[in-house]
């Protein structure tokens, strides 16, 4: 180009509201999903699906059939069935992972943003140690010494959020904490718990929620990379890792048997970073992702 | 005007499509400067003066439409080809912005600005290049101008950065230059300094200037011609001594007016003109003025009144009830 | 300047020493007793409190750490049991070998990134803008080893252009180095690119609003010169800072991309060494790489002040 042209067009500067409207087909089909994978979760036991455990070794590595609505794994087992009961196991940690860091982290980003002085210098500097550390290597070294379990992978991702529920937490209190809303109440005699309780917390929920879900998404992925290496579950229980790291030796056979979990786990990632950023975008302009 | 014009700007309108509607920023305005001339400009925030001058340098916003004719040096450059135009500007068109701080790029050197400017358009090298943007920063005024050039705009301060401005625009020889509201974001004391820089510049290298501002006061006695827009059309125009003399229209009356005068006495009211230019989304159907005019009168607000020659000497208005007005003021 | 650096480095020391604490108690605190380990099958309760007492395991934990801590400034991080190398000779061998993964991802996420980014800008809101920030969107939600698998399909199986695992050091074989590192580099690229041109795009956008962006078009400067000079540098403030920031986390990234290629980098040793249950190589490669993560940081905020000059004379 000879000259640079700038063809912004208008509803780039104009308000984000415009931008979410567009996205708002997008939105409702990734809660859709959500709410599907969600549902197929809970309720596989009550679904006609064979036994994803039950190995028919006459039957390995078959592809689609009417038997085997999406084939058979290297050991004969179903692999329609694996998907969902991998489901199971990889929304759990997801979901109560991060649960672990929206109530401690959430917690604690609220208290050092309310109450301020020596106690949120030591909060945010702790957590800033934390933060020095790349986050899969600790959860690496301390399922090592812990051992396997899905409990202590919960737990371990769960606390490996908490710096960064901390500091959402913290960055929306710090904001509202001055605004006239809380100062009103504290001249009406109000007490901390309360004011925290029933004023900030209200406000400070919407982004913690955006957040939840993209750590949500974040976990799903750790997991999965976790369990990929054969660090994360114990087997024999599979998550979507598990049967993505056990694909890996069929790829040149049967690619389908990495695929069909990836794709089930990139499909939910990319859901919960939808709905999530929407929020996100909802709450904080200026952070939106698109 | 003597000889022919360097710059005619004929029948020129932007409209930008918005959110709101399709807003007029410039209506029509007809304009002629000639080589060595300076224009001035005035008129309120929001009159159209600014898109008028990105009218001429072709700056325009990409959703703007623009209709009419810029002929500049017998070229028509509403018609030209971008590459043309990117040749033309700074070589035979400069202009200089309002605020320094914000047109001078941050993260660059002064001299880097300098510099880049006359590689481009005279292809010098760099040794040339460093002496020349040296002597420009002398010839504006400048002290310890080798020094200046490893220096950031950001270590000036605002009138040395408008002369940066200016040696910029001026660095390539240019035989127009259009200064923005040029002393508009400095202190006063230093206004004068400025403007008493760009008239001897422009002596000195028998340049064309417009010069837009808000402010009466600026043009008077540094222009030859000044043209006093309001909503986006020009409603009074002719030669400075003529216009103080004999001010026609009493939007250029209450402009004058509205001028705080160091003999008034301490205390006394600013003379404000009531009222707030029109919506540009929405143009009046009479003349734009009317609302705020004590002289408007049924026509004025029925008609537009078009701008028409009220003698010889080339002074025009658009108005139904001029005042034929001796201001008491020397042009 | 020297000033500015100086200070920074005050805020260094406390953290690093922090890190190092933190490094020295999850080794020490968690269960598995390193002498069980040690003695492995040959393990009687005599031989245990002997070897513990050999090792100094049976001292107060504040004077295990100090003790720790001392050798570890003079060198001394240890030796693995294992294979008799000392921490610092097993990391000094595998550390080149993550080092060229970290930069050649972090290169490859910059050389589609920014390319991506600019051409985003100057169209910003057109069909194309929305096609690529859409993809980056959806990549954020690829991770490394889908990468990794959908790469080793397509390019290794299928195509069979490239090695899908496997080493060769650079002194050896030039080429056949980089083709060995085209795919895990690419793995890791896949993942920081989107962050890198969503960051830079936004900033460009806002950039090229600017009035010195206008006067430079005033300028007649040439479109390429304006796009690349003028407005690329005052945008890529965040972009450095999200870079270095990326560096850091990479360094943790690799672990898995190592693994899966099987290279023979510093992710790679520390996943050995937890298999193995080598303590005290597991405690000196977590010493490193986030000590390496903390001196980062500080080199990124280095860089903020050359690029930014108005930070380096305390304006911005």
């Amino acid at each position: 180009m000879a000259t640079l042209e700038l063809e912004i067009a208008e509803d780039v500067i104009a308000s984000p509201k415009r931008r979410t409207r567009s996205l708002g087909l997008l939105f409702w089909a990734a809660i859709g999903l959500l709410v599907f994978i969600l549902l197929v979760a809970i309720l596989a036991p009550l679904l006609p699906l064979p036994s994803p455990t039950d190995m028919d070794m006459l039957e390995r590595r078959a592809p689609i059939s009417a038997l085997h609505w999406l084939g058979t794994d290297a050991l004969g087992r179903d692999e329609l069935a694996r998907v969902v009961y991998g489901a199971r196991i990889s929304l759990t940690v997801g979901l109560f992972a991060p649960i672990i860091g929206l109530t401690i982290g959430g917690a604690l980003g609220m208290l050092a943003g309310y109450f301020r002085g020596r106690f949120e210098s030591i909060v945010v500097g702790s957590m800033d140690v934390l933060l020095a550390f790349p986050p899969l290597i600790l959860a690496l070294a301390v399922t090592a010494y812990l051992g396997q379990s899905i409990l202590n992978l919960t737990c371990i991702l769960g606390v490996l959020g908490i710096p960064a529920f901390m500091r959402v937490a913290r960055a929306s209190t710090l904001t509202l904490a001055r605004r006239e809303f809380v100062i009103a109440a504290q001249a009406l005699g109000a007490t901390h718990a309360r004011i925290l309780i029933r004023e900030l917390l209200p406000n400070v929920a919407l982004p913690l929620l955006a957040f939840f879900l993209l750590g949500v998404a974040v976990t799903i992925v750790v997991e999965g990379a976790l369990s990929f290496l054969g660090l994360g579950v114990p087997p024999p229980i599979s998550s979507w890792g598990s049967m993505i790291g056990e694909g890996r030796e069929s790829l040149e056979i049967a690619p389908m048997l990495a695929f069909i979990p990836a794709i089930a786990m990139f499909l939910t990632v990319l859901a919960f970073n939808l709905v999530g950023d929407t929020l996100r975008a909802l709450t904080d302009p200026r952070q939106g992702a698109l | 005007m003597s000889g022919p014009a360097l710059l005619s700007i004929e029948d020129v309108a932007v409209e930008l499509p918005t959110a709101r509607g399709n807003l007029r920023a410039v209506d029509h305005v007809d304009l002629a400067l000639g080589a060595g001339q300076t224009l001035g400009i005035v008129g309120e925030s929001g009159c159209g003066k600014t898109m008028l001058s990105r009218a001429i340098l072709q700056l325009l916003p990409k959703k703007a439409k623009l209709s009419g004719r810029v002929i500049f040096d017998g070229q028509d450059l509403v018609r030209l080809n971008a590459e043309a135009l990117r040749k033309l500007r700074a070589r035979s068109i400069a202009v200089v912005f309002q605020d320094p701080m914000t047109s001078l790029n941050p993260v660059l050197t002064v001299g880097t600005q300098l510099i880049e400017t006359l590689q481009e358009h005279l292809q010098l090298d760099i040794a040339t290049a460093r002496r020349r943007s040296a002597e420009l920063l002398a010839a504006v005024g400048i002290p310890a101008p080798e020094q200046r050039l490893s220096q950031y705009p950001h270590q000036l301060s605002g009138g040395m950065r408008q002369r940066v401005a200016i040696a910029i625009a001026l660095s390539c020889e240019p035989k127009l230059l259009i200064a923005d509201e040029p002393t508009t974001a400095l202190d006063v004391t230093i206004q004068a300094q400025i403007l008493d820089l760009l008239a001897r510049e422009q002596r000195r290298r028998h340049m064309a200037m417009i010069l837009i501002t808000h402010d009466l006061g600026v043009v008077a006695g540094r222009t030859d011609e000044v043209a006093v827009m309001y909503a986006g059309r020009v409603v009074e125009r002719a030669p400075t001594h003529a216009l103080f003399k004999h001010m026609q229209m009493p939007y250029t009356a209450a402009l004058l007016a509205a001028i705080p005068k160091i003999e008034a006495a301490p205390h006394t009211p600013l003379a404000a003109i009531p009222g707030r230019p029109p919506d540009p989304t929405r143009p009046l159907k009479g003349c734009s003025f009317a609302p705020r005019c004590s002289y408007a009168g049924d026509q004025c607000r029925r008609e537009k009144p078009a701008l028409w020659a009220a003698d010889s000497e080339g002074h025009s208005y658009a108005c139904f009830h001029p005042l034929a007005i001796a201001a008491g003021v020397r042009a | 300047m020297l000033g500015f650096v100086a200070r920074r480095l005050v805020y260094l020391l406390p953290v690093l020493l922090a890190v190092s604490l933190l490094t020295f108690l999850i080794a020490s605190l968690l269960p598995g007793d390193l002498a069980y380990v040690i003695l492995g099958d040959q393990a009687t309760p005599d031989k245990v409190a002997a070897l513990r007492h050999d090792m100094g395991l049976d001292q107060p934990i504040w004077w295990r750490y100090l003790g720790w801590l001392g050798h570890v400034l003079v060198g001394d991080f240890g030796r693995s049991f294992r294979t008799g190398q000392t921490v610092l000779q097993a990391v000094a061998e595998r550390l080149p070998v993550s080092f060229e993964l970290m930069l050649l991802a972090e290169l490859g996420a910059l050389v589609i990134g920014i390319p991506l980014a600019i051409a985003c800008a100057v169209r910003a809101g057109s069909a194309f803008d929305r096609l690529v920030t859409g993809s980056a969107f959806s990549m954020l939600s690829l991770p490394a080893f889908l990468s990794a698998i959908l790469l080793i399909y397509f390019f290794a199986v299928e195509l069979r252009w490239l090695p899908a695992t496997g080493y060769v050091p650079f002194s050896e074989d030039p080429l056949g180095n980089l083709r060995c590192f085209v795919l895990p580099a690419l793995t890791l690229a896949l993942g920081e690119w989107p962050v890198l041109m969503r960051v830079l795009r936004s900033d460009m956008i806002a950039t090229l609003q600017e009035d010195y962006i206008a006067m430079a078009r005033a300028k007649g400067l040439k479109p390429s010169r304006i796009l690349l000079v003028h407005a690329l540098k005052p945008s890529s403030l965040t972009l450095v800072t999200v870079t270095g920031i990326n560096i850091g986390r990479l360094m943790g990234g690799t672990v898995i991309v190592e693994s899966i290629f099987a290279l023979p980098g510093i992710g790679r040793l520390l996943l050995g060494s937890i298999y193995t249950r080598d303590l005290i190589i597991l405690q000196g490669v977590v010493l490193c790489v986030a000590a390496g993560y903390v001196l980062i940081n500080f080199i990124v905020d280095m860089l903020y002040a050359v690029l930014d000059p108005r930070i380096r004379h305390g304006h911005a």
